[in-house]
């Protein structure tokens, strides 16, 4: 898809008309095209607008469900409304945290997205950016039951997987996120790490061969097994 | 619709100073401030919850969302960034993409089971007209979409309130791929033009 292909598609964007992959396409685009970000937030104000001809009050009941159940979640930090004020610095702490991770996680890749600033890490975005922009990607989408959705992008062609996560809740103090390949005798291998919020994440190991992705809570320093129960499963269906 | 009611009071749509206000409600639920949120809650959730109720259509899977949608905002709030749009934009994006997740999970599960049809009731279309009426601002989104051309109109209804992506409107509309996501754009720039929001 050409810049200009790609430019075009901001209206679309804003009004939540894209299937996953076009959409994952221009966030990556986004990341980069200042011009398009200023459009999307233009048509995005312009939309908003449409909810004032359809105003219905929600049942009484669901504002005491919602005010009992906001005692119950923390509020976010303000960190990633921050990063894109003060780049430079508090960005290199997230490479270099970035660069631990991929360590730690045996060498899987980790920048952030459109939402949470550019990304400056050349080798991890051309890595996800081939899977992304691979003619043959196939893509997958999970709702992650402790909030937020994981799509996994995978292809055969370019011989990876990508795991694009969005809205993710952070994970419970001393826990992590860990991310698995199912090979083909079935058993889960680890692929990777994962924190809250949005992220995409280049796929560590044979994705050609695995039949599935899977997301679970592990202990800080990960598990060599999955030790508790996925909270999202993405199957690749029938091995090809 | 017999949950119809009016407005209430604190109502977004008395415009700009509803605008500020709102950007400041949100600003105290980030740092935890409950009736802060309560009254965010108030002042946007008949605009949140009739814009969920007219893309996924069963009233018990909306009330699911709009609640996921507020828990969203009191988590996310810190999120908010005032240089990057109005608070009722950011509120309204979430919503939407929000809802229309919800119709597309919903629909990648009825290909695998044609039965869940059956269990999933349809709202009549102008089931919120009367509400829209009474609204000030409805009224003002009325004139400004008397500026669309009627095939942008269309392209962008079934977009943004019908949950559809670009290439099935193209396919619904019987026009070739591309060109709806060019009227969906058009429409759109009209629209921000006629309404002097978003520059």
């Amino acid at each position: 898809m050409s810049a200009h292909e790609i430019h075009a598609l901001s209206g679309a964007y804003a009004v939540d008309a894209l299937d996953d992959l076009e959409r994952a396409r221009f966030e990556q685009h986004l990341s980069a095209c200042a011009e398009c970000r200023a459009e999307v937030a233009s048509l995005q104000d312009a939309a908003a607008m449409f909810p004032a001809l359809t105003e219905t009050a929600p049942p009484a009941a669901l504002r005491d469900a919602v005010l009992a159940e906001i005692k119950t979640v923390r509020p976010l930090p303000p960190t990633v409304a921050r990063l894109d004020a003060r780049r430079p610095r508090r960005f290199a702490n997230i490479i270099a945290a970035a660069a631990v991770l991929g360590v730690l996680g045996g060498g899987v890749a980790v920048y952030e997205n459109a939402n949470g600033g550019n990304g400056s890490n050349h080798g991890a975005i051309s890595a996800a950016d081939q899977i992304l922009q691979a003619s043959d990607v196939q893509h997958i989408s999970s709702p992650v039951r402790s909030g937020g959705t994981a799509t996994v992008f995978r292809s055969e062609q370019v011989h990876g997987a990508v795991l694009v996560a969005k809205n993710i809740s952070p994970a419970p103090k001393g826990r992590i996120y860990q991310l698995w390949l199912r090979n083909k005798a079935g058993i889960m291998v680890p692929a990777g790490k994962l924190s809250g919020g949005d992220h995409t994440v280049v796929l560590n190991g044979d994705s050609d061969d695995a039949s599935g992705a899977g997301i679970t809570v592990e202990p800080d320093g990960g598990s060599k097994h999955p030790t508790t129960v996925p909270v999202a499963l993405m199957d690749f269906g029938p091995a090809t | 619709m017999s949950h119809l009611q009016p407005v209430p009071a604190g109502d977004p749509s008395s415009a700009e100073t509803g605008a500020t206000a709102l950007a400041a409600l949100l600003r105290a639920s980030a740092r935890g401030d409950e009736q802060a949120f309560a009254s965010l809650y108030d002042a946007t959730s008949a605009r949140v919850h009739g814009l969920v109720l007219r893309v996924v259509r069963d009233p018990s899977q909306s009330e699911e969302v709009t609640q996921e949608v507020f828990l969203q905002v009191w988590r996310t709030a810190a999120r908010y960034d005032e240089s990057k749009g109005s608070a009722l934009s950011w509120l309204m994006t979430l919503a939407h993409r929000r809802a229309v997740d919800r119709v597309r999970a919903a629909e990648a599960v009825s290909r695998q089971d044609t039965s869940y049809h059956h269990n999933s009731q349809s709202v009549p279309h102008d089931a919120t007209a009367e509400a829209a009426e009474a609204s000030m601002e409805g009224r003002r989104v009325r004139s400004a979409l008397a500026e669309l051309t009627p095939v942008q109109r269309e392209a962008l209804e079934l977009a943004y309130f019908g949950g559809y992506t670009h290439t099935e409107v193209a396919t619904m509309l019987d026009l070739p791929v591309g060109t709806a996501k060019t009227r969906i754009r058009d429409g759109l720039i009209r629209l921000r033009d006629a309404m002097g929001v978003g520059q």
